[in-house]
């Protein structure tokens, strides 16, 4: 049985964003990386498993996750 | 519809004002998640709330609120709650507002069994006045106001509401982030005084001078020191005080202040009609 991998689109407010680097710190699937200004940069989208845990970590409400069809 | 929790949130307060790798940014968003899943209107909630960082939490919230003098939260809640039974309140205290200087608010609440919801974020210290020690700050710790460390042991929230009589006390930290909403959750529908103690990391202050003052290597800190309940229940006792249990740690079914009141005052009607919505 073969699955598709599901698309997750990953939104990061940059204005919102205090860069405290949780999100890229504490993801299971290393999808974030870090600016040199310290700004979570999405390096490996494809990696997101949807998990949420990024999302509901995020101190300053910057992350939304959404799966596509 | 289903509501979000961004329904829950004043778009137009954010971004809020704590600190970058702040806890109480991740509670909020918990809190706001666990209103979403148990569908409440925001109109059918009230927040209450203390003074100090975490006391700001109802300038991000669009639910009803109600933000009191230090320590006192508590006791306008249980007014509230009293006088409107069918209300959800819950309310939002630091480790300084809910017991040190709100403690005996706090240990009276749970001794009431007021039916309402107290999430405390205990960061061990006083953020918002510049670090001072509180009354949960850990033996030995250094903060701004004991920098050889602190010479007092700090109070176990949970067994100090557990001891007063709550109906319902758990512990988590931001680092587990799904438990915190679920409990959040089984605090707000369990009837009778509930506690959420969450530890929450303050890497500007507690972290810097104890820790570590990067927000991930603090998140990763109190994923080491959080050891689940049964397992911490069978830990040696020197290894007990390096950890704090997490997890559901009192559940009973006390009957709460309001039914109580009623039983003994309102008569048989008064005692049958009770708190409706057991929330």
């Amino acid at each position: 049985m073969v699955s598709e991998p599901r698309k997750i689109r990953i939104e990061i407010d940059k204005k919102s964003c205090k860069r405290c680097g949780i999100c890229q710190g504490l993801c299971p699937q290393a999808v974030y990386s870090l600016a040199k200004d310290g700004s979570p940069e999405i390096t490996n989208p494809e990696r997101c498993t949807n998990c949420r845990l990024c999302d509901l970590r995020c101190p300053d409400f910057a992350i939304t996750l959404e799966v596509l069809a | 519809m289903a509501l979000s929790y961004k329904d829950y949130l004043e778009q137009s307060q954010l971004p809020h004002m704590w600190c970058p790798g702040c806890g109480d940014g991740i509670i909020l968003r918990a809190y706001t998640e666990a209103l979403a899943e148990l569908n409440l209107a925001p109109k059918d909630v009230v927040t209450v709330t203390g003074i100090g960082c975490w006391g700001k939490a109802d300038d991000y919230l669009s639910t009803q609120a109600f933000h009191g003098t230090h320590g006192r939260a508590l006791a306008f809640a249980t007014g509230i709650k009293t006088a409107n039974p069918d209300l959800t309140v819950v309310t939002l205290m630091g480790d300084g507002d809910a017991v040190t200087i709100g403690g005996n608010h706090f240990i009276h609440a749970a001794r009431r069994n007021v039916n309402l919801t107290a999430i405390v974020t205990n960061n061990y210290n006083y953020g918002m006045t510049g670090g001072q020690y509180s009354a949960t700050t850990p033996l030995e710790s250094k903060t701004t106001t004991s920098p050889n460390g602190v010479a007092e042991p700090g109070f176990d929230v949970c067994f100090l509401a557990e001891a007063a009589g709550a109906n319902f006390v758990a512990r988590t930290t931001v680092y587990h982030a799904v438990a915190l909403k679920n409990l959040i959750k089984e605090g707000i529908l369990h009837p009778g005084f509930s506690l959420v103690e969450v530890i929450s990391p303050c890497p500007t202050y507690f972290g810097r001078f104890n820790v570590h003052p990067s927000p991930v290597n603090m998140m990763n800190w109190l994923k080491e020191k959080a050891i689940p309940v049964q397992k911490y229940r069978e830990l040696p006792l020197e290894e007990q005080h390096e950890h704090f249990a997490v997890g559901k740690l009192v559940k009973k079914d006390r009957p709460d202040f309001y039914t109580t009141y009623r039983r003994i005052n309102g008569g048989k009607k008064g005692a049958e009609e009770g708190d409706t919505n057991g929330r």
